[in-house]
C-alpha cells in the first residue's frame, strides 16, 4: 500500500563509523570530513570543539555530529537561497563523529547574519543534528558564538529560557580562534533541542 | 518550487524516549523540545551531486578481490516527498551487517566471520525522478545486549539528505516478514503501525534477475510539501 506518509527515523545504531565517518581506519572512504573549510573561500576561519556526554555525565564516544551553516555574508550554498551566489566553492556542511573520550572538533568559517522570516537578523549561528545509539531519531540544536552581540536580539534565542542559552553558546577562547561548546544529551545543563 | 515542512508529519518518527530500548534511556532529553519558526537555516540545505560518488559505490560486491559470501541482493525504489515527487540528487548512504550478521566494526564482538570481501557500505545518488538502486548481500540478523536473547531483524541502514536540512533521515531497511519483528524494540519503537510498514522493503520478483539476484523494492518518504499546492476540482 503505498500512502504519503514519512519514512520513520531509526537509530544509527553503534556501528555507522565505518560507514559515515571511516577516517581511513576502514577500507570506505569519507564522503565528509569535519571542515567546511575550502581554499577559495572568505571569512573568519575558526575551530568549534568540545565533548558530548549522557545523562549520567559519562563521554559517548559513538556520536555523530552534523553542521550547516551560511557564509560569512550569511548566504547558504543552496539554489533554494534565491538572495546572492554562494561564496565560491564554499558548502557549508561538515560531518564528525566523536572519539573515545566524547571530544568532536569542526573547523569552518564564522558565519554571517541570516535573516529569520520577517526579515530580522538572527545572530550568526550553525545547525547541528545529533545522531547516535540510542537516539532513534537526531537531535536539532544550534550553536551560537560568545562574542556576538547580535545574540541579544536573536529571536531563536529568544524562545529559549535565559538560564539556559548557555548550552547554545560557543565560548571564545582567549586569544585564539577556538571557540568551545559541551553537549549534554539530558540531565543538568541538557543541551536545548529544538522542535523543528 | 517551494518546500514547506510540517512538523505534523515528524509524529511518524519514534519519541527520543523509547525505555524497552535501553540504551535510550540515559541518551533522551528530559525536557521538551523547543518549537520554533523554520528560518532560511532549517529551509535549506547541503546540495550533493554525483562528484561526491565514485563510480561502482552503489555496488557492495564489487569492492574486493573477491565476491562476498551470501544471497545476493538488489535494493531499488524511490526517494520522494510527501507529495509523492521524486526527489533528485538526493545522497543515499548505507551500511550494513555481512550475510552473518557480522558488521566491520572493531567494536561488535558477535561471534560470527567477517568477510573479507565485504565491508558493507555503499552510496549513491537519486536520479532525475528520484530514483536509487544498489547491489549487496542479505544481511544476517545478529544478537544483541539489549535484553536476554534479543535478536536484531535483518536490516539496511540507510543515510538521506533531500531538500533541506530538517529532511536528514537516518533509517533501516527491513526485509518483508520477519519473525524478529515483533521482539525488536527498536523496530516497535515507531509508535505507529502504517509507519512501522513504510520501514519494511517489499519482494519485487519483476526485477529480480533470473540467475542472478533477488530484489526488494523501498521507497523512501522525506519530509516536505509544495507551499502551494495546485487545487484539485
Amino acid at each position: 500500500m503505498q500512502d504519503n506518509g514519512i519514512t520513520p527515523s531509526q537509530t544509527v545504531g553503534p556501528f555507522f563509523k565505518y560507514g559515515l565517518t571511516p577516517n581511513g581506519e576502514y577500507a570506505w572512504n569519507d564522503a565528509f570530513t569535519n571542515s567546511t573549510l575550502t581554499p577559495d573561500v572568505s571569512g573568519e576561519r575558526v575551530r568549534i570543539e568540545g565533548r558530548v556526554f549522557d545523562g549520567d555525565g559519562i563521554a559517548v564516544p559513538d556520536v555523530m555530529l552534523e553542521i550547516w551553516q551560511a557564509d560569512a555574508q550569511g548566504r547558504f550554498a543552496d539554489p533554494q537561497d534565491k538572495r546572492a551566489l554562494p561564496n565560491a566553492s564554499f558548502r557549508g556542511f561538515a560531518r564528525c563523529g566523536t572519539d573515545k573520550d566524547g571530544n568532536y572538533s569542526f573547523d569552518t568559517i564564522k558565519p554571517g547574519a541570516v535573516p529569520d522570516p520577517d526579515g530580522k537578523p538572527q545572530a550568526p549561528h550553525i545547525l547541528v543534528a545529533v545522531f547516535g545509539r540510542g537516539m532513534l531519531r537526531h537531535l536539532y540544536t544550534r550553536i551560537y558564538f560568545s562574542d556576538e552581540a547580535g545574540n541579544a536580539a536573536d529571536p531563536v534565542l529568544a524562545l529559549v529560557p535565559a538560564d539556559r542559552r548557555t548550552t547554545l553558546t560557543a565560548v571564545r577562547e582567549a586569544g585564539k580562534a577556538v571557540y568551545r561548546l559541551d553537549l549534554r544529551l539530558q540531565g543538568d545543563n541538557e543541551t536545548v533541542f529544538f522542535d523543528v | 518550487m517551494t518546500f514547506i515542512y510540517p512538523t505534523d508529519s515528524n509524529k511518524a518518527h519514534p519519541l527520543p524516549l523509547s525505555p524497552e530500548y535501553k540504551s535510550s534511556i540515559k541518551r533522551a532529553p528530559n525536557k521538551p523540545l523547543i518549537p520554533m519558526r523554520h528560518t532560511l537555516s532549517e529551509l535549506t540545505g547541503p546540495v550533493y551531486g554525483q562528484e561526491t560518488v565514485r563510480e561502482g559505490d552503489n555496488d557492495l560486491t564489487r569492492q574486493h578481490s573477491g565476491e562476498p559470501l551470501g544471497e545476493r541482493i538488489i535494493v531499488h525504489g524511490h526517494v520522494r516527498d510527501e507529495d509523492g515527487r521524486g526527489v533528485p540528487n538526493s545522497l543515499v548512504e548505507i551500511w550494513q551487517a555481512n550475510s552473518c550478521g557480522r558488521y566491520v566494526h572493531v567494536r561488535d564482538q558477535h561471534p560470527a566471520p567477517l568477510d573479507p570481501n565485504f565491508t558493507g557500505a555503499g552510496r549513491t545518488v537519486s536520479d532525475a525522478a528520484g530514483y536509487y538502486r544498489f547491489v549487496s548481500i542479505k544481511p544476517g540478523a545478529y544478537p544483541w545486549g539489549n535484553h536476554h536473547n534479543a535478536w536484531r531483524p535483518a536490516h539496511i541502514h540507510l543515510s538521506v539528505f533531500g531538500h533541506s536540512f530538517v529532511t536528514r533521515l537516518v533509517t533501516q531497511m527491513y526485509f518483508p516478514n520477519d519473525p524478529l519483528f515483533p521482539f525488536d524494540p527498536i523496530f516497535n519503537s515507531v509508535p505507529d503501525e502504517k509507519a512501522r510498514a513504510r520501514m519494511v522493503s517489499s519482494f519485487d520478483l519483476e526485477n529480480t534477475q533470473p540467475e542472478w539476484a533477488l530484489c526488494y523494492r523501498f521507497d523512501i518518504v522525506l519530509r516536505g510539501k509544495n507551499a502551494t499546492p495546485m487545487e484539485n476540482h
